[in-house]
């Protein structure tokens, strides 16, 4: 962006469209400010004044839902402001919101620094918001490591602990690479759309609108095929999609608990995000349908059937939500295959997403109480007696679990079924005969981590002299309880009458 | 007519619902007690209503009592549709009889975690409630699976022996069966261009265009398979055995008597009326597997069975063959007697089942070598056992006997050979009932016996306990006697130009 373009953002009032971003990063220096400022003792307000800026963001976003800005470009075409963008805008903000309300456990058990932790979680989802909005293959990318990077550090944030150290670590690995995939993607497709020589080039190769009319002139463009392959890998990483789940397990496992959450919700929606914007109906590839959807379709069963098959075998909760969220994102990824052929797998996607969502921060919710002071010591065994110990955890954890398997009457069931419908209606069956073996096969271990909990009773190991090898459990506190109850109870409710919720979502 | 100022089958869904809910948000275990009570006999109340009402009601279609309500999703032809026709209202009245004898048994059981052991039985009542009146068929799935849930945690928790494998494996089975089922449904749905899951649109739309012949033998033989696995078709059905004999008492007399049905119901509702050329493809092989699998096969594992609660649960599974013998013929007397059978073994397996964990609290024992000479001390369970053992055989004066011989009448037509198989399933079924009675109850005592009665001597059924088996047993024998407060209304609803057609022309 040019001097000239920010100067007629500023004069026509632009910023007004990314105010919700611009707050977020406001309230993220805010803190750095406040934590050289305020006495070590009063650090712990600095958690929640981050909480109550992501809620104050979220309520104005919600009072500032129709912006006047919507359907319009802005920033000389970086963003596009649209519905199913304020919708991801909300989402990301709430998970936010969510990962605090963990992080306040957790941290707080770790004894470790907080104010840096809140304040790279709130870059994060500022650049997760833009990313969502992001209508410029740059503005994509800067918004993607912008991210990346504050999740990098993220990760390993748990500095004294190895597993969290050898997590940061792989995720740079995996995350440099994808990043220089992405990045050479976007490399071919701005040279094969710029070059003068070629019918139809465009005037500027990184706009969504030019690179879709580009690619709409050269429909079977070795190159361009080339870099939308390498530019959905990028993005295949992100979502944890099948072949490029390999760091899902260690890192889900290393990193803090808040982090795993925010990476297996926020993180996988901020891909579908990108995707949706690249392959969604009528979006930037789909005069390339014929590459993107084998590709794709490919990706999904091949997500489906080993992240179910894979997650059987675990014993550590991290390792299995990691990979049960690569099966998730091969559900997702079906959507996406649907969204071609039937508007309404869009819908059904924003739906699976946000039931996702509910189910998963109720799960990791509760994993959080579970868990002692090592993040990545959290195994199944645990769990054991816990129905008997604290009833109110085991009933979350059972709803958390029970949508995520997609049993009625729970959201993740609708979400599941609005998926199913779209994928038959966009006639691909064989895809279906695949997710429901994937949906038995995820029963098992889901019903494996309830069965812990609702029929184990926990014993002390033989050896008393070693003590008890399970870590003591926190007590639930307010905060924490309503959140629970709520997500859960919402969970429930959406599962019995996804009216508003599913109309608003599913049937616009 | 409607006489009540409120929808009586919501309410019959709602009120367990909510008073699950209520007792989870933690309300003292005497409230819950009490609470439990009413819970469980406000769905029979209104099941005995809209029964009594059925006739004299308006009808819609066969449908009485309906009403819709919006769950937001009508624009992908999703509603809350209730309504009861005539194949739906007997079952309506079974899940509230069943569920009412299995709450006031669950009550006295002196259980441990009592109170969310009443939670999830009450959770199971409103899902069973909501299967028969549900006329939208994803709230037929959506309902089914909800009652199906407490089924999983309750054998794990609750169960007998080997309850974390029997609860893994019921688990794994029913979501199969659940899953392909739920893949046919919405099959249906997708290809037949109707938009709704509205039973009734469907059934309208798919009477002026037909689904091509061969789809339909595809979709039939997919559900076939889904909801097979949930009848216990052999050879799908070894999860059943297993699961009901570590199940607990209530839960077993639910999802035996009750919840199991939901499959047959399916296919009388769903598939025969809107897939007549698919079930005309699949009715000779259905018949001959029920007939050689579930009556042969399984009446001399029966026979080899040494537990008895082993046993009940294979006699079930035994005695569904005849319900898919029924439903094979595809004629209104053969799928009306498969309806009437399956609320007559609803009501006589959970009886069943009833008696057998009563026996177990006086003998300590399910093994039927160990056991003898409880006749003497406890002559009223004595002759419970008598009389369910002869109603699950099908003795004329129960309500069993009319839907065997209704089965029965309409096979012969069917084919003659399967009826032979078919009748001599009862003289097996009457071997190892008679059998297992005369052991639990007459001869001598066992030494074990013995020991076991030195210890505890074993009293008579006490009122807690007669009070659900009277209930039950009572509509046997209403049943035995007046046929027809059931069997009008299941004939009109078959009867009716809409399954008509579903009689097959090939044989």
């Amino acid at each position: 962006m040019t001097l000239e373009a920010a100067k007629l953002a500023a004069a026509n009032n632009l910023w007004g469209a990314i105010l919700p971003e611009l707050m977020l990063a406001g309230v993220a220096l805010l803190l750095l400010a406040l934590e050289i400022l305020l006495p070590r003792r009063q650090h712990a307000v600095l958690a929640d004044l981050a909480g109550a800026g992501i809620l104050g963001t979220l309520l104005g976003l919600c009072f500032n839902w129709d912006s006047g800005m919507l359907g319009s470009e802005t920033f000389g075409g970086l963003l596009y402001h649209s519905t199913s963008g304020q919708l991801l805008r909300a989402f990301f903000l709430i998970a936010a919101f969510l990962t605090c309300v963990i992080a306040r456990l957790t941290l707080a058990r770790q004894k470790m620094p907080r104010v840096e932790f809140y304040h790279l979680l709130l870059i994060c989802t500022a650049a997760m918001m833009l990313l969502a909005q992001t209508n410029h293959l740059l503005m994509l990318f800067v918004t993607l490591e912008t991210l990346t990077i504050a999740l990098y550090v993220l990760v390993s944030y748990h500095r004294t602990s190895p597993a969290s150290l050898e997590a940061g670590l792989k995720y740079v690995l995996m995350g440099a690479l994808s990043s220089g995939l992405l990045l050479f993607g976007i490399t071919l497709l701005y040279g094969v759309a710029g070059n003068p020589s070629l019918a139809g080039h465009a005037a500027r190769p990184f706009h969504y609108a030019d690179l879709a009319a580009f690619l709409t002139a050269n429909p079977n463009h070795f190159l361009a095929s080339l870099g939308i392959v390498l530019v959905l890998a990028g993005v295949a990483f992100k979502i944890g999609a099948f072949p490029f789940q390999i760091w899902v397990p260690d890192v889900y496992q290393g990193a803090p608990t808040p982090v795993t959450a925010f990476l297996a919700v926020a993180s996988k929606a901020a891909g579908f995000a990108v995707l949706l914007g690249l392959c969604g109906p009528g979006a930037l590839f789909s005069s390339y349908a014929w590459l993107t959807t084998p590709v794709l379709t490919a990706m999904a069963a091949a997500s489906l059937l080993f992240g179910n098959l894979a997650a059987l075998t675990q014993h550590n909760v991290k390792r299995l939500l990691g990979l049960s969220g690569v099966s998730h994102a091969g559900f997702l990824l079906l959507g996406v295959v649907a969204a071609g052929a039937t508007p309404m797998a869009l819908g059904a996607i924003y739906f699976y997403l946000f039931a996702y969502l509910l189910a998963a921060f109720a799960v990791f919710g509760v994993m959080a109480h579970v868990a002692g002071p090592d993040d990545a010591d959290q195994e199944l065994d645990h769990y054991a007696g816990l129905a008997k110990e604290s009833p109110f955890l085991a009933g979350v954890l059972t709803v958390g679990l029970g949508s995520l398997a997609g049993i009625p009457p729970l959201a993740g069931f609708m979400g599941k079924l609005f998926i199913f419908l779209a994928a038959f209606q966009a006639g691909a069956r064989a895809m279906l005969a695949v997710a429901i073996v994937g949906v038995v096969v995820s029963i098992y271990y889901y019903f494996g981590w309830i069965r812990a909990a609702y029929f184990e009773t926990w014993t002390l190991p033989a050896d008393a002299a070693a003590g008890p090898t399970r870590p003591a459990r926190t007590p639930v506190g307010l905060l924490a309880g309503v959140t629970l109850g709520v997500l859960a109870l919402a969970s429930v409710v959406i599962g019995f009458y996804p009216g508003p919720l599913g109309h608003w979502l599913a049937m616009r | 007519m409607r006489t009540l100022p409120f929808d009586p089958l919501l309410a019959a869904i709602a009120f367990p619902l909510a008073s699950a809910l209520v007792i989870a948000c933690g309300l003292p275990k005497r409230w819950s007690v009490r609470l439990a009570y009413v819970a469980f006999a406000v769905p029979l109340l209104l099941a005995l209503h809209t029964w009594w009402h059925f006739d004299a009601s308006p009808k819609v279609a066969g449908y009485a009592f309906l009403t819709q309500y919006s769950t937001g999703l009508d624009a992908v032809g999703i509603s809350l549709k209730l309504g009861l026709n005539g194949i739906a209202m007997p079952l309506f009245l079974l899940a509230g009889l069943v569920g009412f004898a299995a709450g006031l048994y669950a009550l006295q059981s002196q259980a441990e975690r009592l109170k969310l052991y009443l939670l999830l039985l009450l959770v199971m009542q409103g899902g069973l409630m909501g299967v028969f009146a549900s006329v939208d068929v994803l709230f037929l799935y959506f309902f089914h699976e909800l009652a199906l849930i407490p089924t999983f945690i309750m054998v794990g928790v609750w169960g007998g022996r080997d309850r974390a494998y029997a609860a893994m494996k019921l688990t794994i089975y029913l979501t199969l069966g659940a899953m392909l089922s739920l893949a046919g449904l919405i099959a249906i749905y997708a290809r037949s261009g109707a938009n709704s899951f509205d039973l009734m649109a469907l059934r309208d739309h798919l009477a002026r265009f037909p689904l091509d012949q061969a789809l339909q033998g595809n979709l039939f033989g997919l559900l076939l398979v889904g909801l097979g696995v949930l009848v216990s078709l052999f050879p799908l059905h070894t999860w059943a055995p297993l699961g009901y004999g570590a199940a607990p008492s209530s839960n077993a007399m639910l999802h035996a008597g009750v919840l199991k049905k939901f499959g047959l119901y399916t296919l009388i509702q769903v598939a025969l009326p809107l897939l007549p050329a698919g079930h005309a493809a699949w009715a000779s092989p259905l018949a001959w597997l029920a007939v050689l699998g579930n009556v042969l096969i399984i009446g001399f594992v029966t026979l080899a069975q040494r537990d008895l609660k082993q046993m009940i649960g294979y006699s079930s599974v035994m005695h569904m063959g005849y319900a898919f013998l029924g439903i094979a013929t595809g004629t209104a007397v053969g799928v009306g007697g498969a309806v009437f059978l399956m609320v007559a073994h609803g009501l006589s397996v959970a009886l069943l089942f009833l008696l057998a964990t009563s026996v177990h609290h006086r003998t300590q024992t399910f093994a039927l070598d160990e056991m003898g000479g409880l006749a003497r001390p406890a002559p009223v369970l004595a002759a419970f056992l008598a009389a369910a053992t002869f109603a699950g055989i099908g003795l004329p004066g129960f309500a069993n006997f009319w839907g065997e011989l209704a089965v029965f009448v309409a096979l012969w037509q069917f084919s003659p050979a399967v009826t032979a198989v078919a009748v001599a399933g009862v003289v097996i079924s009457a071997i190892y009932g008679l059998r297992a009675l005369a052991q639990v109850c007459f001869g001598p005592a066992t030494p074990r016996m013995e020991e076991v009665a030195a210890r505890h001597p074993p009293a008579d059924l006490r009122w807690s306990e007669r009070v659900p088996a009277l209930v039950l047993l009572t509509a046997l024998l209403a049943l035995g006697f007046w046929p027809r407060a059931i069997s009008d209304p299941i004939h009109a609803a078959l009867a009716a130009p809409a399954t008509a057609a579903a009689a097959p022309s090939a044989r």
